[in-house]
């Protein structure tokens, strides 16, 4: 399955750093999200960027990841020369990963 | 002191529709509503223009949506908040007071929120940059504008002087909404938990329809109805720091556990630190329940004590960008895409053009999914683009002509070409102690 089929993403920019959060549409899923979309994961998903640095935030109660990729946007929105300045279709583009439900049973 | 008001978002950005703050006006039952219209940049942009006329340098915008919305507004007795102001608050005001004038209402009171532009203080004070090395000095000489996000302390003064118009310039986009809380709940500025729950609830609506189905839709995954006729959030909150969201029965959109969670970490990095200048506020805690279609009960917000320093973005002129596109179509479209830009590449080199970057993509393959090149996928379609950076204007522009030139001189079937070039205006950042910014309230008068 993909992750498309169990979160759902929003994607932001503040400067130079995109944000994108990834959300399960079943709080129970939640764990398996967190053990499949790790740090590593994300960013080879979007492999075509500069990453400099990359954080995850976990947020149990919500069942969601908050990636925050820094230096992701080129110089951000106010003077990069990507079709794409904020980034916001970069949420989209890691919702391909693949996730293995019965990875470590 | 009220034991709860409800707020409106009336806007998400400077270009929105303007009949959903229609609707909500009408019957929202609102008690607020708030115009969020500034980007980054857009006081940087607005600061040129009123250099070029002072009567400018405020949202173009704010003249029609005051038009459209202030006489509902005014005859239910909704307060109006709105950082649209940009560059020129007071000339925003003024021009609020000409149209109620204009528009027969009389004795309106206006204020507008000054202090948040620090560009003489920056002249004379220099601070490190905190997004990349260097300091503000460096920027001196390119300076557009300087601006400091303010907190909501200015929208509450002007609200305990009456104000039925609020007009400021750059002030955090939650503190829009969190001035009225605090104005109305009685809430302290001290009070970090309160602070943090204001700050959480103008955070959800400061997007407007971001909340209520707006940015969400996914076919076959996330359905969202009648986004055609999307309506806008409210919300009713209560002296305890919670709220209820909801939107105008009837208007499309869906207002939905899931969307509030997408707002709730939009735009944030560390979820348990969101840094404005009213506080730090904590959405770890965050809680979320579906009372009924389209109304959802939010809770648990929280804060530390504020930062020290406030956060100043400095705009400053940067070179410029030239761009040009050309598509081409069927069998073989990306081979002469590609070779198109391979074409523009060397030219360019070729013709002493100074570019300090220069991207090159195929949109329909690589342009934002940077990665996707290699998947060997063949679109019906593709359109090659060229950007680059100079710091002249003459070179920026020679990007697009190269671009244009392969109509008769590139790949066969090149069409639909296009070139732009553009003045850059940049955005850098620095923190500033907190004691150098005062906010200043001067009313307006709508028979002035």
């Amino acid at each position: 399955m993909m992750l498309r089929d169990l979160a759902h993403v929003r994607t932001g920019d503040k400067g130079n750093i995109s944000q994108i959060s990834v959300i399960a549409y079943r709080p129970g899923d939640f764990p398996l999200l967190a053990r499949e979309v790790t740090v590593e994961r994300v960013v080879a998903a979007l492999r075509g960027l500069r990453i400099a640095a990359a954080r995850r935030y976990e947020l149990a109660d919500l069942g969601a990841l908050n990636f925050v990729l820094e230096g992701a946007l080129g110089g951000g929105v106010t003077r990069s020369l990507a079709l794409d300045a904020h980034g916001k279709t970069l949420g989209a583009q890691i919702l391909a990963i693949e996730i293995d439900a019965e990875r470590g049973r | 002191m009220r034991e709860s008001i409800r707020i409106g978002a009336g806007a998400g950005f400077a270009g929105d529709r303007i009949e959903p703050a229609i609707e909500i006006v009408e019957q929202g039952g609102l008690d607020y509503l708030v115009f969020e219209c500034l980007a980054e940049r857009t006081i940087a942009l607005a600061q040129a223009a009123r250099r070029a006329d002072p009567e400018r340098g405020f949202d173009p915008m704010l003249r029609e949506r005051i038009r459209r919305v202030l006489p509902a507004a005014h005859a239910r007795g909704v307060r109006i908040v709105t950082n649209a102001g940009a560059a020129n608050p007071l000339g925003a005001a003024r021009a609020v007071a000409r149209i109620a004038h204009d528009l027969g209402i009389e004795g309106l009171r206006v204020a507008a929120v000054l202090g948040d532009d620090v560009t003489d203080l920056l002249r004379t004070r220099d601070f490190p940059l905190i997004d990349r090395d260097g300091f503000s000095a460096d920027l001196h000489d390119t300076m557009v504008s300087a601006n400091v996000y303010m907190g909501a302390d200015g929208i509450v003064t002007a609200l305990a002087g009456g104000a039925d118009v609020v007009v400021t310039g750059r002030v955090g986009d939650p503190a829009l909404f969190l001035g009225p809380m605090m104005h109305e709940l009685g809430w302290a500025a001290d009070d970090w938990q309160m602070m943090g729950c204001g700050t959480l609830i103008g955070h959800l609506l400061e997007c407007a329809g971001q909340l209520t189905g707006g940015y969400f839709a996914d076919p076959g995954f996330k359905d969202v109805p009648g986004l055609a006729r999307l309506g806008f959030p409210l919300a009713e909150v209560r002296g305890d720091g919670s709220a209820e969201l909801t939107k105008v029965a009837g208007s499309g959109g869906a207002l939905t556990v899931a969307s509030c969670k997408e707002q709730l970490l939009y735009e944030i990095l560390d979820p348990g630190a969101y840094l404005q200048a009213d506080v730090c506020a904590d959405f770890r805690g965050v809680r979320f329940d579906q009372r009924g279609p389209d109304l959802v009960d939010v809770s648990g917000g929280d804060g530390t004590a504020r930062p020290a320093t406030l956060k100043v973005s400095i705009g400053y002129h940067d070179g410029f960008i030239g761009e040009g596109q050309i598509s081409y179509a069927g069998p073989g479209a990306v081979a002469r895409g590609r070779l198109a830009l391979d074409i523009v590449r060397e030219r360019l080199a070729l013709t002493g053009v100074a570019l300090d970057e220069l991207d090159l993509s195929l949109i329909g393959c690589d342009a934002v999914d940077r990665g996707a090149g290699a998947t060997g996928f063949e679109p019906a379609e593709v359109r090659a683009r060229v950007a680059g950076r100079a710091r002249i204007r003459e070179a920026a522009r020679s990007v697009a002509a190269e671009v244009e030139a392969l109509y008769t001189n590139g790949p066969f079937g090149g069409g639909g070409a296009t070139g732009s070039m553009r003045p850059v205006i940049a955005i850098a950042s620095c923190l500033i102690p907190r004691e150098l910014v005062q906010p200043r309230v001067v009313f307006v008068e709508a028979d002035a």
